[in-house]
């Protein structure tokens, strides 16, 4: 049975990232990086043949136990592959096995080449351990893991100062929503004496509590918001950019980001049973989309766009989640995964083709100079502006169809997400527009020239999914629903509306926002430089609020970096230096003090010695005699 | 008057010899001397353990002393080997000038 072979979705990219890591820089480039394509290639190859099984439908998930590690809690390295776990296997492994590939052509030339193919490696092992965990514990294992290989990925070059400073925002900022995963963890032992999955989920109605699910829901949510990137806690995001630009299109589309989504969608049946948990939980979505989108606005790094572009898709997966349209998050993820890691990969492009250059101001006309990744990023464009009948069209259609279902609250948050859509349409052309239209702006010594094959071929592949993607679940055909039916037994999903008459009407109204944000851009930014200017100058101050992300990353260091430091620095040299280091050297001060004052005993004097034992000796015996009489 | 030899005589006998091997370690000087008074501490022991075996009526005294004689001439060829060695050195075998291993 193929079940039995699950283990090595996890294991052959582990075992690859081992291998590179002890004789990755003996077989050297391009080798090292095709070994490790090829490991990813391998789980997706056999995730899809494990997969076939939820394909042909009604299969219902297993769970396939590797080794017993506390089997008392319920936590052992077991693998649950159910449709949802497949899914998002075959998404990791797919768009990260063209990640993988597109990283030979782009780390070509790099001295650390091998290096960075063991961590990609580790991150898709890692990520696979957190959505095929069977229980609790392992995921956790797997959350942890993630936030450690982005760590040792952003900050990839680490000579520079400010990859070190994003390597350590990320990892910080990711243990803050950790804390509250872990505790909402405990909760969920206190409550069920058990991590495993099906131990809680099947268990979860009659045990828990509204209050208590609500407890578990929140806390969940507040780890999700760490990995996921949403409010308060997505500053990590944007500076994660430092790394390469393969590592930002894994953490943005197959890893990490996806992980809060997953979470929240796998632990459905709690979120339930909260009355609170959902309405949050897609409260903080609708805002960080729209949050986020606004900033993207007004950002001229290429990548800094995606990045809060990133935050603010999330926001829509957040969304959809809150408001119980879980197939409908798990399909944006989807479709996002395969738009954002072409975006992504294709501004990599475009920054390999400039030397190293992100300005978007000192871009321009580059679509002569490189076709394929105008064309492809020109599709990952529309189909991130929700324009059908392109991926992001069908999927976001779906979430806003969700809220707009749920009526009284969520009708808010529809509105949001409809002005989202518009704004995500502007800012996205806005970016197609200063890259690739209009005239040169860059020096005379930059030569933009198309990216190599093994770019070229995932930015390809990615195009092609991210045009046809959106059809896996339309309301015509609800073939992802199907799919994942199995997993979402135990919940009751919300679905949009029912009947043509208001599909065509939501989804009008959503095409036009589209339509209007890519007209818009399109007028505002497809002219010269000095008109930019006046258009951004009639937002007066609030674009420069957009531009420097409304200030939080000042706010946050002015409330919480500054004080944290303080009190690490209080406790480092107020605390530690003199209270704990001061005893431990006491001792020692001590027993030198008492040994340079006993020292003369030891005069060497073998007689002095002798008389010293005879005393002792006649004292012992003294002291025998006088009381055994 | 009749005159019994006790084991009370024995070890009386046997404790000065003690003292007296142990009063030499303490005064003189020469690591042969000293090596010397060992002996007689050794010997002043062997003979309590003779006198207690044969007042106990038990061979194990007897036994004891034979195991005080092998270590004593083990510890003798070692003993004896330094001294000679040293003695060579420094033309000396003061113990007193011996004081330089001190901590």
């Amino acid at each position: 049975m193929i079940t039995e072979l699950l283990w090595l979705l996890i294991a052959l990219p582990l075992a690859s990232a081992v291998f590179l890591h002890f004789v990755g820089r003996r077989i050297g480039e391009p080798r090292a990086g095709y070994l490790a394509t090829l490991a990813v290639g391998g789980s997706f190859a056999l995730g899809l043949g494990a997969a076939l099984p939820f394909f042909r439908g009604g299969a219902h998930g297993v769970t396939v136990t590797i080794w017993e590690w506390m089997p008392a809690i319920g936590a052992s390295f077991e693998i649950s592959w159910d449709p949802l776990s497949a899914l998002m296997t075959l998404i990791i492994t797919g768009v990260g096995a063209l990640i993988h590939l597109y990283a030979v052509g782009y780390m070509h030339g790099e001295e650390r080449f091998s290096r960075f193919f063991v961590y990609l490696n580790l991150f898709v092992a890692s990520m696979l351990t957190l959505v095929l965990a069977g229980n609790f514990a392992m995921l956790f294992l797997g959350w942890e893991l993630v936030g450690l290989c982005s760590f040792l990925l952003i900050s990839f070059y680490w000579t520079r100062p400010s990859a070190n400073a994003a390597g350590k925002k990320a990892f910080i900022v990711n243990r803050i929503g950790d804390l509250g995963f872990l505790v909402g963890l405990m909760l969920i032992f206190t409550s069920f004496s058990t991590l495993s999955y099906a131990g809680v989920f099947e268990r979860a109605s009659a045990v828990l509590s509204p209050g208590a699910a609500t407890a578990i829901s929140l806390l969940i949510l507040v780890g999700a918001a760490g990995k996921s990137a949403q409010i308060p806690l997505y500053v990590w995001l944007p500076d994660a950019m430092e790394g390469p630009t393969p590592v930002s299109a894994l953490i943005h589309a197959a890893t990490m980001v996806t992980a809060g989504v997953y979470v929240i969608a796998r632990c459905a049946v709690i979120f339930e049973l909260s009355p609170i948990a959902g309405p949050v939980v897609a409260t903080v979505g609708a805002a960080t989309a729209l949050w986020a989108a606004t900033i993207a606005l007004a950002q001229r790094d290429i990548k800094r766009v995606l990045a809060y572009s990133t935050i603010s898709q999330l926001g829509y997966m957040f969304l959809a989640v809150g408001a119980a349209g879980h197939v409908a998050g798990v399909f944006h993820l989807m479709t996002h995964a395969f738009f954002k890691a072409l975006l992504f990969l294709g501004a990599g492009s475009v920054i390999h083709g400039m030397d190293n250059e992100q300005d978007m101001e000192k871009m321009g006309g580059l679509r002569k100079a490189m076709p394929i990744t105008a064309a492809t990023m020109l599709v990952g464009t529309v189909a991130i502006s929700g324009i059908p009948p392109l991926a992001g069209f069908w999927s976001k259609d779906e979430i806003l169809g969700v809220a707009f279902a749920r009526g009284g609250w969520f009708s808010l948050l529809w509105i949001v997400g409809l002005v989202t859509a518009l704004v995500t349409a502007f800012y996205m052309t806005r970016q197609f527009v200063l890259v690739f239209l209009g005239q040169p702006r860059w020096d005379g010594e930059v030569h933009p020239h198309e990216s190599p094959r093994t770019m070229t071929v995932p930015l390809l592949a990615l195009a092609g999914l991210s045009l046809v993607g959106g059809l896996f679940n339309t309301p015509f055909r609800t073939a992802l629903e199907h799919f994942l039916e199995p997993s979402f037994e135990l919940v009751e999903l919300a679905h949009p509306p029912a009947g043509l008459g208001m599909f065509v009407l939501l989804a009008g109204l959503s095409t036009m926002a589209g339509l209007a944000g890519v007209a818009a851009a399109f007028l505002a930014y497809n002219r010269p430089a000095e008109l930019w200017a006046r258009f951004e100058a009639a937002f007066g101050r609030l674009w420069g609020l957009w531009s420097r992300g409304y200030r939080v990353d000042d706010v946050y260091g002015a409330t919480l970096v500054k004080p944290g430091l303080r009190l690490a620095e209080d406790a480092a040299f107020r605390f530690d230096l003199p209270v704990i280091d001061g005893a431990v050297n006491g001792i020692g001060r001590l027993v030198r003090a008492v040994a340079a004052r006993s020292r003369g005993v030891q005069s060497g004097f073998v007689r002095s010695y002798g008389v010293l034992f005879a005393a002792g000796t006649i004292a012992v015996i003294a002291w025998m005699t006088l009381r055994g009489a | 008057m009749n005159l019994v030899v006790t084991p009370g005589w024995y070890m009386t006998l046997a404790a000065v010899l003690f003292a007296l091997g142990a009063l030499g370690i303490l005064i003189r000087r020469n690591a042969l001397v000293m090596f010397m008074c060992i002996e007689l501490m050794l010997n002043a022991v062997n003979l309590t353990f003779v006198a207690a075996g044969r007042a106990l009526g038990s061979l194990d005294g007897q036994l004891a002393v034979f195991f005080v004689l092998v270590v004593a001439a083990a510890e003798v060829v070692v003993g004896l080997a330094i001294i000679v060695a040293i003695f060579r050195r420094r033309q000396s075998a003061s113990v007193d000038e011996l004081s330089e291993l001190a901590g």
